[in-house]
């Protein structure tokens, strides 16, 4: 290094006189000290740089990525989650809503049930009041006829004891003989449709 | 120059002789004013890039924003839009460096008390782009091997007369044409605006200190230009880094495109 130092010195000297060769030299020629300095320096920034300071940025820039993304990640999961969880509760006011409606027609239901029952069981007792009148009816008449047919009897007897003026001794005989006339009366009203030849035998009779 | 004047009283315009400030021996390992800057921010951005990167937080202070700016905008403004999503990676830590070496490097040329720009000398620029050579021709060899790397210079479909003369032109692109000229360009954009700040200063500083009467009074607009200039140059600083790594970002790139 001394030598070619000197050598090139010597070199300056013998060409420019005083001021040695760098100091003329054109300055598009590069002084080796200085091209060797800024070889070494670059060199060592280079190495430097590219052992610490870009990965360390580099580290930083995909950990900011990576919590950036994260973030977007977790607002996505909560917005899909409040998604669910409105679809849910929507899921189950449409369900509250079609339970309620079918309480309400169950119930509808129901009231109409009951309304035809009340009402079957009304209809049944009218009927059931009606024939109960009907057979009461039914007994009062046969009463009636019952009572009727001894006092007609009585009456017919008395009539016709007072018409014909004689008082009929035998007590068995006039009863035969009225049960005949009642029963022939009967027979008349109720085998033969037209009374009148009824009436007209009770006024061939009278 | 004329009898007349005296050596003290002439102006001397600033010339590439004042870029050459060597500290410590004389020659060529000279240890020069330049080597110094650039070694001392060479260890600036190590500490304050390893302090800095130390505890990052997922969401950043106010330091650590900054930082995520600057690297953000190499990261995907450049290597990833350039060279493609797929492949950026391994380049990040080059375009980075090379970004933040450059940056400050230039910037340099007006932070005082440096007052330097370190790219003003050829060997620095040219150190960095050695290493873009490098990487782009191994990454372009590593890819499709020497053969297909050879092969892919031309492009397909030329008639088969033209092939040669294509080849050797793209050949001198990619070995000689783009590391010299990633080289001259941040070299000479460094250099002519040192050079334009100096005059400015020193032609202002001659005539406010050797200017006869209102003489004086141009030193004014002189002073005037050198911190308009120093403004501007921060914007210059700024864009050579800038077109440095989209420039390494285009040719890294290449390797990686399919078609010519």
């Amino acid at each position: 290094m001394g030598a070619i130092d000197n050598a090139a010195g010597v070199l300056a000297a013998a060409e420019t006189g005083e001021g040695g060769f760098w100091e003329d030299a054109y300055p598009v020629i590069p002084h080796p000290g200085e091209l060797i300095v800024g070889i070494i320096s670059f060199a060592i920034l280079y190495l430097l740089y590219k052992k610490y300071v870009v990965p360390r940025l580099e580290t930083m820039l995909a950990e900011r990525r990576r919590a950036i993304e994260g973030g977007i990640e977790r607002a996505e999961a909560m917005q899909a989650e409040a998604k669910a969880s409105l679809d849910q509760y929507r899921a189950q006011l449409a369900e509250a809503r079609n339970e309620a409606a079918q309480i309400r027609d169950q119930a509808r239901a129901e009231g109409q049930q009951i309304l035809e029952e009340l009402r079957a069981q009304a209809q049944e007792e009218s009927a059931r009041i009606v024939a109960r009148g009907e057979e009461q009816i039914a007994a009062s008449r046969s009463q009636v006829v019952n009572e009727l047919r001894g006092q007609i009897g009585a009456l017919a007897v008395d009539l016709a004891g007072r018409v014909v003026g004689e008082s009929l001794a035998d007590e068995a005989r006039r009863q035969g003989t009225v049960d005949r006339f009642l029963d022939q009366l009967d027979g008349m009203s109720a085998g033969t449709p037209d009374g009148r030849s009824g009436s007209t035998v009770a006024g061939g009779t009278r | 120059m004329t009898t007349e004047v005296s050596a003290a009283e002439e102006f001397v315009p600033p010339s590439a002789p004042d870029f050459w400030q060597p500290l410590v021996g004389d020659g060529a390992f000279a240890i020069t004013r330049s080597m110094i800057v650039m070694v001392l921010v060479t260890i600036g951005l190590a500490v304050v890039m390893m302090l800095a990167t130390r505890r990052l937080a997922v969401v950043p202070g106010r330091g650590q924003y900054r930082l995520e700016g600057v690297y953000g905008l190499v990261r995907n403004s450049i290597g990833r839009d350039i060279i493609g999503s797929e492949h950026f990676r391994p380049y990040v830590p080059l375009l980075f460096t090379l970004f933040t070496l450059i940056l400050l490097n230039n910037l340099m040329g007006i932070i005082p008390p440096v007052q330097f720009p370190t790219m003003s000398r050829i060997g620095f620029p040219l150190a960095l782009a050695l290493g873009v050579y490098v990487v782009y021709l191994v990454a372009g060899v590593r890819r499709r091997g020497l053969g297909g790397f050879l092969k892919n210079l031309v492009p397909s479909g030329l008639p088969f007369w033209v092939v040669p003369v294509v080849f050797v032109l793209e050949l001198v692109t990619f070995l000689v044409t783009r590391p010299v000229t990633l080289t001259l360009r941040l070299f000479g954009n460094m250099f002519a605006g040192h050079i334009l700040l100096l005059l400015f200063a020193l032609g202002g500083e001659y005539l406010l200190l050797e200017g006869e009467g209102l003489l004086k009074l141009v030193s004014i607009p002189a002073f005037l230009m050198f911190f308009l200039f120093s403004a501007f140059e921060i914007l210059i600083a700024f864009l050579q880094a800038y077109v440095f790594i989209l420039l390494a970002s285009v040719y890294i790139a290449e390797v990686y495109a399919d078609d010519h």
